[in-house]
């Protein structure tokens, strides 16, 4: 029965299963443009019907920072590094800003998108990738609020180290927003059949701060017997990696900061292999 | 290599029903564990056809069983059955948002899917920034959806309103905006559910017109999902019907959409009654003066049908005994499935008052209702032998045979004409003698 029609070329065969490392990133650039207007829609669609529109995006580490220089720097009485403590603190924010809301958006997926996904059919994928691209754009804005923050304090005694640990900054976003996404499209695929990692994601985020050095550098931990906690984190080194390369202080090192990029491409491939084989059919779990 | 667009090979697709994500894990894991030895799947072994009507046994159901048809390029394809039958599943597989379970589905060129118009629209954007976003959605690029920009517009008619919010649009500009999107697609296989369904008529016929155009002048392949067999009827070539997940297959559009008519009626589809149900006896000591013998109704032929054309004039055939010898007038009843009365008919015109069938024996009182009177309906029959002077009803059978009458939909139905769409709420739908002259 092997006929020629075996022999017909089809564009495309609906199957039960697909072949499991078939990620169909033909598909997602056949559908860039598709990833633009997303990322497009992302920005202007959150500040419509808002009085300070894009502004929103500073005012939240503004008031983060002023928070923990009040609690961790007044209170608590930690040490940053010898870094002036608003600086420090702003630069932990703005990078750990960055990965969490990557990895919190990535990792509501297909729940928050299965009445389009339900519908229509376009590469999945091109979802979280544009949030964590709309995400970057925030992440300059912040960083922007940074840089006069430094340029500020230029001229109150803390001078800005210009070197080229500087072309550190571009890759250690890169980094921060391929764990956010590897990490959140893994999530998003277990939350189709289980809603209990969305529950777990909610609070996981914020315990993982306080397990990141966002709040104290990683020299403070020099010695004690919990450090090992804070190392096996993957957004360790580059935490500490960003503000190496603002400030030209801190701990870094490039062995360490290859475990995060391992880290990264570990994610991201299991991540997305487990994406496409549940884009295929969550709106029979979901 | 032959012009198969679309074709459809054994495909299966299986529901769990209940509450999914408690109590799965279990049978995940049994399931993995029998991947993992290479057995199938045990949970595919169950499972029951999908009829909502009954309760049944198994926790998993097959909403698609072992479908299998071709389509070819430039058909426009029908697919019509009752809600249940697995016509949304198959779209869905078709446009990929979910995957079957058994089997496969080959395609040529470029599919879109319109399963619900609007589908990504965002409330905050305004209409141009939505018809690039709904656009990109549905496989455009930009660059494609700015050469046909002012042709969407046009369409939807929404051109001073573009650059509103279409939160701030009217239900019918939203629907046609989105329309007027998916309109200009220009995929090489247009898929369609019920979309039609919504927007006004002068609306609904420029959809309707759309889709003809794209398949008549573009060669492009369209299946379209639906409950109207007015609309089915009007754009589709050919038809697949479903009933309970399975289906037979392409076939003529008329074919499906008498199943689908006919289908849904099979209850009580007797052309004949015995008269052995009677409700009422006039004699109190329930001896019978007149008693019925046989109803049958037939179609022009003299053949035994309960199924009419509403074009076709159909006889009700009543075969009754004069017992002692009293006056006595048949008449029948015809009521439509809403409760409303039709209409009520004896043979009075030709015997004033039942005396000249007086004499005791057995008679056959035959009654033809006209073709190009009723609409499209079910009518349920009840027979009465009565008298009508001194007035006693002899013996009375209430509803006992339903006649289906369907509109065929095509050029025979001279009451219909063009006009697409149904009336169900009309009893009467009639081709009248009618004139007219141009007066000036």
């Amino acid at each position: 029965m092997s006929s020629h029609k075996d022999h017909e070329h089809w564009d495309l065969i609906i199957r039960p299963r697909a072949n499991l490392f078939d990620l169909g990133l033909k598909d997602i650039w056949r559908y860039r443009d598709l990833l633009r207007l997303f990322v497009k829609r992302d920005f202007v669609a959150q500040y419509k019907q808002t009085v300070l529109g894009p502004v929103w995006n500073i005012i939240q580490p503004v008031f983060t920072t002023i928070m923990f220089l009040l609690v961790f720097g007044k209170i608590a009485n930690i040490p940053t590094d010898g870094i002036k403590p608003t600086l420090f603190y702003m630069a932990g924010i703005t990078i750990w800003n960055y990965f969490s809301t990557c990895f919190t958006t990535t990792s509501t997926t297909f729940v928050t998108n299965a009445a389009i996904f339900g519908k229509v059919y376009f590469p999945r994928l091109v979802l979280p990738l544009s949030v964590v691209i709309s995400n970057i754009v925030r992440f300059f804005i912040q960083f922007g609020l940074l840089l006069i923050m430094m340029v500020y304090y230029q001229f109150n005694g803390y001078p800005i180290h210009i070197g080229l640990q500087w072309l550190l900054i571009p890759f250690l976003v890169v980094l921060m927003g391929g764990i956010g996404l590897g990490s959140g499209i893994i999530i998003s695929s277990l939350t189709t059949k289980y809603r209990d990692f969305t529950i777990l994601v909610s609070f996981g985020v914020q315990l993982m701060m306080y397990a990141t050095p966002i709040a104290y550098p990683l020299s403070y931990l020099m010695g004690k017997s919990y450090k090992w906690v804070i190392l096996i984190n993957p957004l360790t080194p580059v935490v500490e990696a960003f503000r190496y390369a603002l400030f030209g202080k801190g701990h870094f090192e490039w062995s360490s900061l290859i475990y995060s990029v391992l880290f990264m491409i570990g994610s991201l491939g299991i991540g997305s292999v487990i994406f496409t084989k549940t884009e295929r059919s969550f709106m029979d779990t979901v | 290599m032959s012009d198969v667009v679309i074709k459809v090979e054994g495909v299966s697709k299986q529901y769990r029903l209940g509450q999914v994500g408690t109590g799965t894990l279990s049978h995940d894991i049994n399931r993995w564990w029998y991947r993992v030895r290479s057995k199938e799947d045990p949970y595919l072994k169950v499972g029951e056809s999908n009829d909502r009507t009954t309760k049944g046994d198994s926790e998993y159901v097959w909403a698609l069983r072992d479908i299998n048809f071709e389509i070819r390029k430039g058909d426009v394809v029908g697919i019509i059955g009752r809600n249940g039958a697995g016509k949304s599943t198959l779209l869905k597989i078709l446009s990929r948002t979910t995957t079957p379970t058994i089997g496969n589905i080959k395609l040529k060129g470029r599919v879109a899917s319109l399963l619900e118009v609007g589908t990504g629209f965002h409330p905050e954007l305004s209409g141009r920034e939505n018809i690039f976003l709904n656009g990109a959605i549905l496989g455009m690029t930009t660059r494609e959806i700015r050469n046909k920009f002012d042709e969407i517009v046009d369409f939807a008619g929404i051109e001073r309103y573009v650059d509103t919010p279409v939160k701030r649009y009217s239900s019918g500009m939203y629907v046609r905006l989105a329309f007027a999107v998916a309109a200009h697609l220009e995929p090489d296989i247009l898929v369609l559910d019920e979309v039609l369904a919504v927007g006004d008529a002068e609306f609904q016929k420029k959809c309707l017109g759309k889709i003809r155009e794209v398949s008549d002048n573009d060669g492009r392949t369209v299946l379209f999902v639906s409950h109207s067999m007015a609309s089915v009827r009007a754009l589709c070539n050919y038809g697949v019907f479903m009933d309970k997940g399975r289906t037979e297959g392409l076939e003529s559009v008329a074919g499906a959409v008498e199943k689908y008519l006919y289908g849904a009626n099979q209850l009580e589809a007797l052309a004949e009654y015995d008269g052995s149900n009677p409700t009422y006896y006039a004699n109190a000591d329930m001896t019978k003066s007149v008693k019925v013998n046989r109803v049958q109704i037939v179609d022009e032929k003299g053949e035994k049908s309960n199924k009419f054309r509403t074009t076709e004039p159909f006889t009700i055939r009543i075969e009754w005994s004069n017992l002692s010898g009293v006056a006595c007038s048949p008449n029948f009843q015809l009521k439509s499935s809403m409760g409303v009365n039709v209409m009520i008919a004896s043979d009075s015109p030709i015997d004033w008052d039942g005396n000249k069938k007086k004499a005791s024996g057995t008679y056959l009182s035959e009654f033809t209702v006209p073709g190009g009177l009723l609409n499209a309906n079910d009518y349920y029959l009840s027979i009465a032998l009565d008298s009508h002077s001194p007035r006693v009803c002899f013996e009375s059978h209430v509803d006992v045979m339903r006649i289906v009458i369907w509109d065929p939909m095509d050029e025979t139905n001279l009451a219909r004409g063009m006009f697409v769409g149904v009336r169900e709420d009309v009893v009467l739908w009639p081709a009248l003698e009618c004139s007219f002259k141009k007066t000036s």
